[in-house]
């Protein structure tokens, strides 16, 4: 049999590897509200949430601060926060503005990030109205930038979509937390994205915007 | 030793994948080298911000010491009220709003910091709270007076409060060894050096 030299082959978590590192330095910037997966309006408006970090961190801790409370709170957020972010999303889009107003991002950031961090029993109707507020703020800005864009109501249902597996899942897994740490953990997130609030407040104040 | 067809095989293989690799680093895309007008660096660059000074990394590191060394609910509350109270130093500073000494306050930081970790201090928790955070506001005026210009500054100041959080975790994590007996002159021993790292850092706040 006529055989030949063998030769040194990359292993498979290499090649992965490889690939991985060079995609990545490959990255473009994410256009949040420009976004087009070219899978359509369904998963436009799914990556539209993935990539918006303001979007995606006051979801994230409206649940948090829904979750700790509870199963029932956390059901009530469930079915609250998607309506009135899509009652924002509309506003927006009839009524869309220019401004960013980041500062009042920021201000929603750091109650909602306080309260988390702050751990206290908060009653379901403070926690619902919190909720609602927030989410149909950052709905309205939502829509108000999807207003400058050739948006259609397919990508509202994949942002709806996107929020409410988000809401569920965070829900989910705080709702089952019974270590001590992990919930100081929660509380430690809540804190950083608190923080995170009032720096963008001396950012917007700064700008002037 | 494997067949003649099996290793072309494997070799014409290697060869697509290393042809889709140069694809990838072929395929054009714009290089953001510097900060561009009206943006700020983004996550990375808020990341690297605060571990980028050995006055800052050292002073975070040892309040999640102290924290380990103090027990809970210390060891939690000082990592939770930390970064807020450093981010309001933060917002000072982006605002313009003047504070006096602050690199002698963050060369004060270390060497206080330290040396409660040295001397295994064990105040009220109040009091730990307090020290820590007048610190915090030192350390988050000199960041916020140092940050680029921007418009929205989210997943900068997002980089930068998670680095400050993570160094707390490393300090914490540290202080573990604080349950044995040879961890806890470990710990002591750090305490010093980050004291005496303080003194370098006021040395130099005086030159």
């Amino acid at each position: 049999m006529t055989t030949i030299k063998e030769q040194p082959t990359l292993s498979r978590c290499g090649k992965i590897a490889a690939v991985v590192v060079l995609l990545c330095l490959n990255c473009t910037r994410a256009e949040a509200h420009l976004v087009t997966t070219g899978l359509g309006p369904v998963y436009d408006g799914i990556a539209h949430l993935a990539l918006s970090p303001a979007d995606l961190a006051v979801v994230m801790v409206l649940t948090l601060l829904a979750a700790m409370r509870g199963p029932r709170p956390g059901r009530w957020l469930l079915a609250l926060l998607p309506a009135s972010w899509l009652l924002g999303n509309l506003t927006g889009l009839m009524f869309p503005i220019n401004a960013s107003l980041a500062w009042a991002t920021g201000v929603s950031f750091l109650l909602a990030g306080a309260l988390v961090a702050a751990d206290r029993n908060l009653p379901l109707p403070v926690v619902a109205m919190l909720a609602a507020v927030i989410g149909a703020f950052h709905g309205f800005l939502t829509g108000a930038a999807l207003a400058r864009t050739s948006s259609t109501a397919l990508e509202l249902t994949g942002t709806l979509v996107a929020l409410i597996v988000v809401v569920t899942l965070v829900a989910g897994l705080v709702v089952s937390i019974k270590a001590y740490w992990a919930r100081v953990a929660v509380r430690v997130l809540g804190s950083w994205i608190a923080a995170t609030g009032l720096l963008m407040i001396g950012w917007s104040l700064r700008a002037g915007n | 030793m494997r067949p003649k067809s099996q290793n072309s095989k494997m070799t014409s293989h290697n060869a697509i994948v290393w042809i889709v690799l140069l694809a990838a680093l072929a395929a054009p895309s714009r290089a953001w080298a510097h900060v561009q007008t009206g943006e700020v660096g983004g996550f990375v660059s808020g990341f690297h911000h605060p571990i980028s000074g050995w006055d800052h990394v050292l002073a975070m590191v040892a309040v999640g010491l102290w924290g380990s060394q103090l027990g809970a609910p210390a060891m939690w509350l000082l990592p939770v009220t930390f970064p807020m109270v450093m981010a309001l130093g933060g917002m000072m500073g982006l605002l313009g709003i003047p504070l006096p000494g602050v690199e002698f306050g963050i060369a004060f930081s270390a060497i206080v910091l330290g040396a409660m970790v040295l001397a295994e201090k064990r105040p009220s928790l109040w009091v730990a709270a307090v020290v820590v955070g007048i610190f915090a506001i030192f350390h988050g005026h000199a960041h916020g007076t140092e940050l680029p210009a921007g418009q929205s500054g989210l997943l900068y100041s997002m980089g930068f409060v998670i680095a400050t959080g993570c160094l707390h975790g490393v300090g914490i994590g540290i202080g573990l060894i604080h349950r044995w007996a040879a961890g806890r002159v470990i710990l002591r021993v750090a305490g010093a050096t980050v004291a005496v790292a303080g003194i370098f850092f006021l040395y130099s706040a005086f030159k």
